[in-house]
């Protein structure tokens, strides 16, 4: 559509027109993902496509979670310490420790780092393919891009969140020990019965619930973004690709601390 | 009538509020290369996209051995788009996989061949189209004209009945251009598929279609032979021929078929005026598929334009010499009758060297061999008539080797 006509447009067509754009965006993220989860049940399985991305999207990204897993933990831990310590309660740290990360930090940060560097990947990785017309290429030889490129990385995020989620909670765990045992002279026996006390079953599956629907998010989002790269008005080509890449980290993590807020609303 | 193999009924497309496809009417016919010339940017790659079903028309129909490929059921889809390859213009190879992984996807992706199978249908693909050694390694790795190559080993790996081109010499040199054209025509012959090219290499395209079709305006402003379009009186046609035609051939330097036509006019007229004499050679390079199958297309074609070269320097500056075809010379010597063509001949036989034509290496034991046919022109016959004889005249046809 031309310029002029949107600026003669009135204020309530134009908000009428981008209500309905915003909609249909949505919609068709919804197809996109409906079909690239129907379609890692189709057979043949693509079961070699789905290991290389868990250890691309899971194994890979053992590191970086462990290492802020690590310092989130210590970082909890000091600041739990200092502030416990005021009240005199500061035989709660481990409960303090491990319920934050069991119910909010793990999944959250683990979601955002993976996005960082699993999901930036796959918006890159799928929007030069869509750029240099391998997605048509795929299309030409009755290869249905969405199953081949997308099934298999929704299936192997659905598996390596939760994994990497609970990596995060227990190097955490360890971390505020460290920082709060080893630093500060807590007995380490008490702050690992207050973990055990402090968390229940409860607790772990709402993270994991949560880490799912942070898998699906991430994942539909960032191949979303490269997949319709093309479409992007704003630029074609590598700047295209930039473009997607950047709004589907940015959007993953909206979207990640977003839906974060209403499945805490409705888990607890 | 033959029944057409792909057939387009006036298919309109607008895209981005700018029509592109006008009304499209266009058949193609199996078992033939169709070439689709017309200006950048006039919907050839869009009208190749319709028949592959990458786009859809906005309507119209596209009937493909008279299915009409947008009504079709899913099944029937995919049975058509198994027999339709497609080799893009910036070749789309998976640049994350290996050049082997490349070639075996459309085969491995539907588990119509899998383990040796698979290697032995991949391998024999990459032999026949000469890429080898190069299995293991990444698009990026290899040159240009390999990665078309490629391209076309992953288009033909599934043995399509049509392959349609988008473009496919794009950023090549003169040499690798003919020798993609080369390519095209003799794997055409081989594998016997139904060829849809869309190019700009006027009017080298024109030595391996048989049929071509002119797009202007989204419409399809021509359509018929080689011939017929270079000597179609329509002033649109001519006036995109004459823009795109080059003042000399960009393989071998020499004229151009309109060029020599034009000379061969100019001598008739003369001779019927003032009964002057002139002869016409045919030169035809015989086993330029064979050093296309051995040695490859580039050396074929390198052997193609040295030999070109050195007829040059041995015809005189009155000579007129084209390309008419792709191992086919035709020169117009004015003033000359058989006598001295024959001579002519003979000099030219005994000065090639080997050294001077081949340029690179070939096997040992290889011999080059042309056969030259000539023919002195009469008062009323036309440049096919004296072709004609050239060839067909078994007292003036002489061959020579190089080894």
């Amino acid at each position: 559509m031309p310029d002029s006509t949107i600026k003669t447009l009135s204020p309530f067509t134009r908000l009428g027109r981008g209500f309905l754009g915003f909609v249909q965006e949505l919609g068709s993220v919804h197809i996109f993902f409906l079909k690239g989860f129907a379609y890692i049940f189709l057979y043949p399985f693509q079961l070699r496509k789905i290991l290389d991305q868990i250890h691309f999207i899971g194994a890979r990204s053992m590191l970086i979670i462990s290492l802020t897993g690590l310092f989130t933990g210590m970082v909890l831990g000091l600041q739990g310490y200092y502030m416990l310590v005021d009240y005199g309660s500061e035989g709660l740290l481990g409960a303090g420790v491990a319920a934050s990360l069991v119910r909010e930090l793990g999944p959250v940060l683990a979601a955002i780092m993976v996005t960082a560097r699993a999901g930036s990947a796959m918006a890159a990785e799928i929007g030069v393919m869509r750029i240099s017309e391998q997605i048509d290429a795929l299309k030409t030889m009755d290869i249905d891009p969405i199953r081949t490129l997308i099934s298999p990385r929704i299936a192997a995020a659905l598996f390596s969140f939760p994994l990497l989620t609970a990596l995060f909670d227990v190097v955490g765990i360890v971390g505020g020990f460290l920082s709060g045992s080893m630093l500060l002279n807590m007995n380490p026996y008490l702050y690992f019965y207050r973990v055990d006390t402090g968390v229940d079953l409860a607790d772990v599956m709402g993270g994991f619930t949560k880490s799912l629907v942070f898998a699906v998010v991430v994942t539909t989002i960032c191949c979303y973004q490269g997949y319709t790269t093309h479409l992007r008005p704003e630029g074609y080509g590598a700047r295209g690709v930039s473009n997607s890449t950047t709004t589907a980290v940015v959007m993953s993590c909206v979207l990640i601390l977003l839906s974060d807020y209403v499945l805490t609303s409705f888990l607890r | 009538m033959k029944e057409p193999l792909i057939e387009l009924r006036d298919v309109r497309k607008t895209l981005g509020g700018q029509t592109v496809l006008a009304g499209v009417n266009l058949s193609i016919y199996e078992g033939e290369i169709s070439v689709i010339i017309g200006k950048s940017g006039g919907g050839k790659s869009v009208l190749l996209k319709h028949i592959i079903g990458l786009m859809e028309p906005d309507s119209g129909v596209i009937l493909v051995e008279g299915k009409n490929v947008n009504r079709v059921s899913k099944a029937e889809r995919r049975e058509l788009r198994k027999k339709i390859s497609y080799v893009f213009q910036g070749t789309a190879l998976f640049d994350s996989m290996t050049v082997f992984e490349n070639i075996a996807l459309p085969l491995s992706e539907k588990r119509t061949h899998v383990g040796d199978a698979l290697k032995q249908a991949v391998e024999n693909r990459m032999a026949e189209l000469d890429i080898r050694r190069i299995g293991d390694k990444y698009p990026s790795e290899i040159s240009g004209g390999m990665k078309k190559r490629v391209a076309l080993a992953r288009a033909l790996v599934t043995d399509p009945k049509v392959v349609l081109f988008d473009e496919p010499t794009t950023g090549l040199d003169p040499i690798r251009k003919s020798a993609v054209h080369a390519m095209i025509s003799d794997y055409q012959k081989r594998f016997a598929f139904t060829g849809v090219v869309v190019s700009h290499d006027i009017p080298d395209i024109f030595f391996i279609a048989q049929r071509v079709a002119m797009l202007n305006d989204g419409r399809v402003q021509f359509e018929g032979t080689p011939d017929e379009i270079q000597t179609s009186p329509d002033p649109v046609v001519q006036r995109f021929l004459r823009g795109l035609e080059t003042p000399h051939d960009v393989l071998t330097g020499m004229d151009t078929q309109a060029q020599l036509a034009k000379r061969y006019n100019a001598e008739m007229d003369q001779l019927q005026r003032l009964s002057t004499v002139f002869s016409l050679i045919v030169l035809t390079i015989e086993n330029l598929e064979d050093i296309n199958q051995n040695v490859g297309h580039v050396a074929g074609q390198t052997v193609m334009r040295n030999f070109a070269i050195e007829l040059k320097r041995h015809l005189r500056l009155s000579d007129t010499c084209a390309r008419f075809g792709l191992s086919q010379i035709l020169a117009v010597l004015p003033n000359t009758d058989l006598d001295t063509t024959q001579e002519l001949m003979n000099r030219l036989a005994g000065a090639i060297q080997k050294s001077r034509i081949f340029g690179i290496q070939p096997y040992p034991g290889f011999c080059f061999s042309v056969s030259a046919g000539f023919a002195q022109a009469r008062e009323d016959s036309t440049i096919q008539d004296v072709l004609n004889e050239a060839q067909s005249n078994k007292n003036n046809l002489f061959s020579f080797q190089v080894c």
